[in-house]
């Protein structure tokens, strides 16, 4: 038996900022879902299941905020899930949700990641030190910049490629209404910045964001009256530990092996040919590289010389990122759902100032942890005919 | 002796909530000394106001204020409070619903004996000398009889916000726990209490690690075989902190490295000393630096830092995979 | 709908668990017991999914660790829900549904003895109106128990006899960290802790964890003789205000009942009912009857592993199918305060 064909027929987000003071959890959810149930064009009520998706409890300083939320959410009287699988999350949450009509269990469900990272402090709530063990830790720049050098120094890139991504991704938020950081910024710029974590400078770095992102996910039946369905293709997960011996923690094997399992079930067999447009989780401007090498889009060593090229901006062979990604707007939980999000508009037509030209099929992807759990999934403009 | 090592955590944090419109007026209510409900759309009066309808799903919009008398539809004596409850002494939370309200909210009561709480029984708030716009602002009380007690407003009189709004709200939230370290870890830091660094080597891949692990995350069985590694060793890769950060134990700036131990098959992570931080680089030799013999406990501490060997930095081949 | 079954289940309950709050060594021998039950090795499994807290852990991301007892080189296909188990066997089941994979082991686990649980869970409620006050979740129940009992609905005897016969049960139950019947009239004479409620009322604070696989049709039937078939499975959520919601009855239990196609002609019940009343509850929200045994097991009064207590209902009651002594068997699960989310899942056995 097969996946029953699935579709986002709704998106929506908030206006994510430093601290959002405007609003509660609730308002922030719900500002993401009314959008996304207006896009729809459906109400809460029609709603069959709701799924919600959050990085650690800590940062709220709630323990299942799902559970305060459910009458707020409309979930009380429904069936609600609350997913938690580290950065990734926010993907994670999409493909579950998918799944509740994939496996033909619901038709019309609504999915919704959040985070309210000015509740508290995410470098705190990421670096409470563990009894005995050395407390060198410093979040996740410090977690990853180490990652960062090897990769420098596996692959032999130029040390501006960091500031050639984060640069490009900067400026593309100039294009959405609804990122954080709004600002125009030059390579310069960028490598004039401090380093926080060396090899990783303040302007490559993302920001922490209040904010949250919706979508509504429906059966064939629903999506046909949707002007604009956004197929899902393929969707995958995988997890590897955080630390073992000789593990590869620049190209993992992971990430690689859901990419090659993502494109095999999208029939994809030139990833750089058969995409249209990539929205891939780079918190870190060097990760853009590493995860173009590491999804397929270029030979190991080699996704640098793409960033480089200009083939990721706007235009670009493969673009990537075009609403600003993830180191314009890093509301942490939500943050591989806006990736997902944004993919289904591309395929949508629906980018808005960010979009690409003809999209048929775009990536949405999202990691987390110490660079461990992988989700993504592929959306096209048609109906899949596998 | 025990299985394990085990530690005190205290993980404390005073949170920054905005609470939004509909909380805000709850909250600013009880900071000028009313209760502020709403009416829902199938006509319930409902305190605190829910952020949302119900049923219809909009933004309460509906507010009403409410007497701060009440009557108790539920309690319970609460013999062994815990940290941060309204009384560091026995007392009742209740469900209270309050004169023109329809459904009852939780709180409170402060009377001396379990004796003194009933079902039924009438209560009303009593508020705090400062008051901040918190759900702390008052505790109930059993109801003074009638011509004493504190009478604001009656029952259902629409309200107007004629006083600043209360925004937010900070919440100190703060838990203590007992971390223990897994067993072989525990061996691992009772071996630093010794000065020695005590790795396992994995049945199955034949790995080993430092520090030992529960299970072998490549297969999912615990490392056995101890093997005693150097204190020398190879900096694979490493980042230079210059952030400071709350709870940070260390000063910045300083370089945190990835350490392959001679005899080991994963990094470990420390400080790296002794070197101008600009010289650091993948491939130098480096050996832990003790700090004194009476200052060791069971904790990698007993490491101060590690400092340059002077030898030949390693040649990429011997850590490449290690990265 | 693909014919999904209960095929392996392990557990581990325990007060004071000395390990570390990620639970990974008490995980490796679970796992071991799913491979001996089902003759596979983790190369068979399709998909891994658990449940965990970091807030029972006091720690961020403290579920990633947990999977090294799997050994996830190489990488597997595996996610995590921040629930019980038993939702995220839920999810495993989707993943069944959808065609993508076959098998699936679920696991849950928790040290709920690392911090002072009831307190922690009051973290669990409002953080505006609630939290602050610290209510605790005995409390909370106690609050339940009383609306139950001056509705006239219940009363502390018939909890005393809920209590009874758990602890009687549980006396065969090797995992019960407490166990041993004892009258209504002695249990009803031992002091109130939170008035109406007595200790012996509410679950005991218990470390834990426990696995589960499922498979699909033919993989099932190769592995067992008779498979706990999953008839229905299917969940709910109220409300959690205490002040809107009907605290003496679980609507969300009675519709996810509904929506797993009923309790009716079920042997036996696993109820997770941390609280004595609340399996009073839970028994009328199921529609169960005097023909259904509840709890064999002793329940959630024996031992409650936070975040492991509603899957080890579901292994329970598939137990009882593979031994025979049902055909017919329900596993509840419930998550949040006062029984706000409940799971229901029915299983049967087919000859």
């Amino acid at each position: 038996m097969g996946k029953m064909p699935a579709a986002v027929i709704g998106v929506g987000q908030t206006h994510h900022r430093a601290k959002r003071e405007d609003v509660s959890m609730a308002g922030l959810c719900r500002e993401a879902m009314d959008r996304a149930l207006a896009d729809a064009g459906m109400t809460l009520d029609e709603v069959d299941a709701i799924v919600v998706g959050k990085a650690p409890d800590l940062f709220e300083g709630v323990m299942m905020p799902e559970l305060y939320l459910a009458e707020a959410l409309g979930a009380a009287g429904k069936p609600l899930l609350r997913v938690h699988t580290a950065g990734s999350v926010g993907g994670s949450t999409a493909i579950v949700a998918a799944s509740l009509v994939q496996a033909g269990v619901h038709e019309k469900v609504l999915t919704v990641a959040f985070e309210k990272q000015s509740e508290s402090n995410a470098m705190w709530a990421l670096s409470v030190p563990v009894p005995f063990v050395m407390p060198v830790h410093a979040g996740a720049g410090g977690y990853f910049a180490p990652h960062v050098r090897s990769y420098i120094r596996r692959s032999g890139a130029p040390t501006h490629i960091g500031a050639i991504v984060a640069a490009k991704d900067r400026t593309n938020a100039l294009r959405n209404p609804y990122a954080h950081l709004r600002e125009e910024k030059t390579v310069e710029q960028v490598l004039a910045s401090q380093m926080l974590w060396d090899p990783i400078r303040y302007e490559e770095t993302c920001p922490s964001s209040d904010g949250a992102c919706a979508l509504v996910i429906v059966a064939e039946d629903v999506a046909k009256a949707s002007p604009n369905p956004a197929w899902i293709h393929g969707t995958v997960m995988r997890s590897e530990p955080t630390t073992a011996a000789e593990r590869d923690q620049v190209n993992p094997q992971a990430g690689r092996d859901a990419a090659a399992a993502l494109w095999k079930q999208a029939g994809i067999t030139s990833p750089i040919d058969e995409i249209d447009a990539a929205e891939i989780y780079v918190p870190f401007s060097w990760f853009e590289p590493m995860w173009l090498e590491n999804l397929g889009f270029a030979a190991e060593g080699e996704g640098w010389k793409l960033t480089e090229a200009g083939e990721t901006a706007l235009g670009g062979r493969i673009p990537v990122n075009c609403s600003g990604g993830v180191l314009s707007s890093n509301p942490i939980g939500a943050s591989g759902m806006l990736r997902f999000g944004e993919a289904a508009l591309q395929v949508r037509g629906a980018a808005g100032e960010h979009q690409v030209d003809g999209v048929r099929r775009a990536l949405g992807h999202a990691y987390g942890g110490g660079s461990q759990f992988f989700s993504m999934w592929v959306v096209g403009a048609e109906k899949p005919t596998n | 002796m025990s299985r394990t090592l085990s530690a005190p955590v205290t993980v404390s944090f005073d949170y920054t909530r905005s609470v939004g419109p509909v909380i805000g007026r709850f909250l600013a209510g009880l900071r000028d000394g009313t209760f502020v409900g709403a009416r829902t759309s199938d006509g319930r009066v409902v305190i605190p106001p829910p952020e949302f309808d119900p049923a219809t799903h909009a933004a309460t919009t509906d507010f009403v204020t409410l007497a701060p008398t009440g009557t108790v539809t539920s309690w319970t004596w609460v013999s062994e409070p815990v940290a941060g409850q309204p009384f560091d002494r026995p007392f009742a939370f209740a469900l209270v619903t309050l004169d023109g309200a329809t459904a009852p909210m939780l709180h409170a009561v402060d009377v001396a004996s379990p004796e003194e709480m009933s079902t039924g029984m009438r209560v009303s708030a009593r508020w705090a000398a400062e008051r901040t716009g918190a759900v702390t602002d008052f505790v109930f009380e059993p109801e003074v009889p009638t011509g004493t007690s504190q009478v604001v407003e009656p029952a259902e009189t629409p309200t107007e916000p004629v006083t600043e709004p209360v925004t937010g709200i900070v919440t100190p939230t703060s838990l203590d726990y007992t971390y223990a370290a897994s067993p072989e870890e525990s061996a691992f830091f009772r071996g630093l209490a010794e000065g020695r660094i005590l790795g396992q080597r994995c049945p199955a891949c034949r790995k080993v690690y430092v520090p030992p692990r529960p299970a072998c995350p490549t297969d999912g069985v615990p490392t056995e075989e101890e093997v005693e590694l150097s204190d020398t060793g190879t900096v694979t890769t490493f980042c230079i902190v210059n952030v400071p950060f709350l709870g940070q134990k260390i000063k910045p700036p300083y370089v945190s490295a990835y350490v392959l131990l001679d005899g080991a098959d994963i990094a470990i992570q420390h400080l790296i000393l002794e070197i101008p931080v600009e010289e650091i680089r993948m491939g130098l030799r480096v050996r832990a630096v003790w700090k004194p013999r009476e200052e060791w406990g069971t904790t990698i501490e007993n490491i101060s830092h590690f400092a340059p060997t002077g030898e030949p930095d390693a040649e990429y081949a011997t850590y490449q995979h290690h990265l | 709908m693909r014919d999904v079954a209960v095929v392996g289940f392990a557990q581990r309950q325990m007060q004071d668990y000395d390990g570390s709050p990620q639970c990974a060594e008490l995980l490796v021998p679970l796992f071991a017991e799913c491979y001996e039950q089902t003759g596979w090795s983790r190369k068979d499994i399709g998909f891994w999914c658990s449940g965990s807290s970091d807030y029972l852990a006091g720690r961020s991301f403290s579920f990633v660790s947990a999977i090294d007892a799997i050994g996830v080189l190489p990488p597997v296909n595996e996610s995590h829900v921040e629930m019980d188990a038993a939702w995220a066997l839920y999810e495993a089941w989707l993943k069944i549904q959808t065609g993508e994979v076959d098998t699936a082991l679920v696991f849950g686990f928790g040290k709920s003895s690392a911090g002072v649980l009831r307190r922690t869970l009051a973290l669990q409620l409002d953080p505006y109106t609630m939290t602050p006050l610290w209510p605790d979740t005995v409390s909370i129940a106690a609050l339940q128990a009383r609306l139950g009992i001056d509705a006239g609905l219940w009363d502390e005897a018939a909890m005393a006899e809920v209590v009874d016969r758990s602890l009687t049960d549980a006396e065969k139950n090797e995992y019960a960290v407490r166990s041993g019947g004892s009258s209504v009239e002695d249990l009803l004479a031992r002091p109130m802790y939170a008035d109406p409620l007595r200790k012996h009322d509410a679950a005991p604070v218990t470390d834990g964890a426990a696995a589960i696989v499922l498979a699909a049709g033919d993989r099932a039937r190769d592995v067992r003789d008779r498979p706990a078939w999953i008839a229905g499975l299917a969940h709910n959520a109220d409300g959690l205000h205490l002040g809107t919601r009907d605290l003496t009855r679980s609507g969300s239990a009675e519709r996810a009942a509904a929506a797993a196609g009923g309790a009716a002609g079920v042997d036996v019940a696993e109820l997770h009912a941390p609280f004595s009343h609340q399996e009073l509850i839970l028994r009328t929200a199921l529609g169960l009857g005097d023909e259904t045994r509840v709890n064999p097991s002793g329940g959630a009064l024996a031992g409650n592993p936070m975040f492991t207590g509603g899957a080890i209902r579901i292994g329970e009651a598939a137990r009882r199918i593979w031994d025979g002594t049902a055909d017919r068997a329900l596993g509840h699960a419930t998550s949040g305060p006062a029984l706000q989310q409940n799971l229901v899942c029915v299983m049967e056995g087919r000859n």
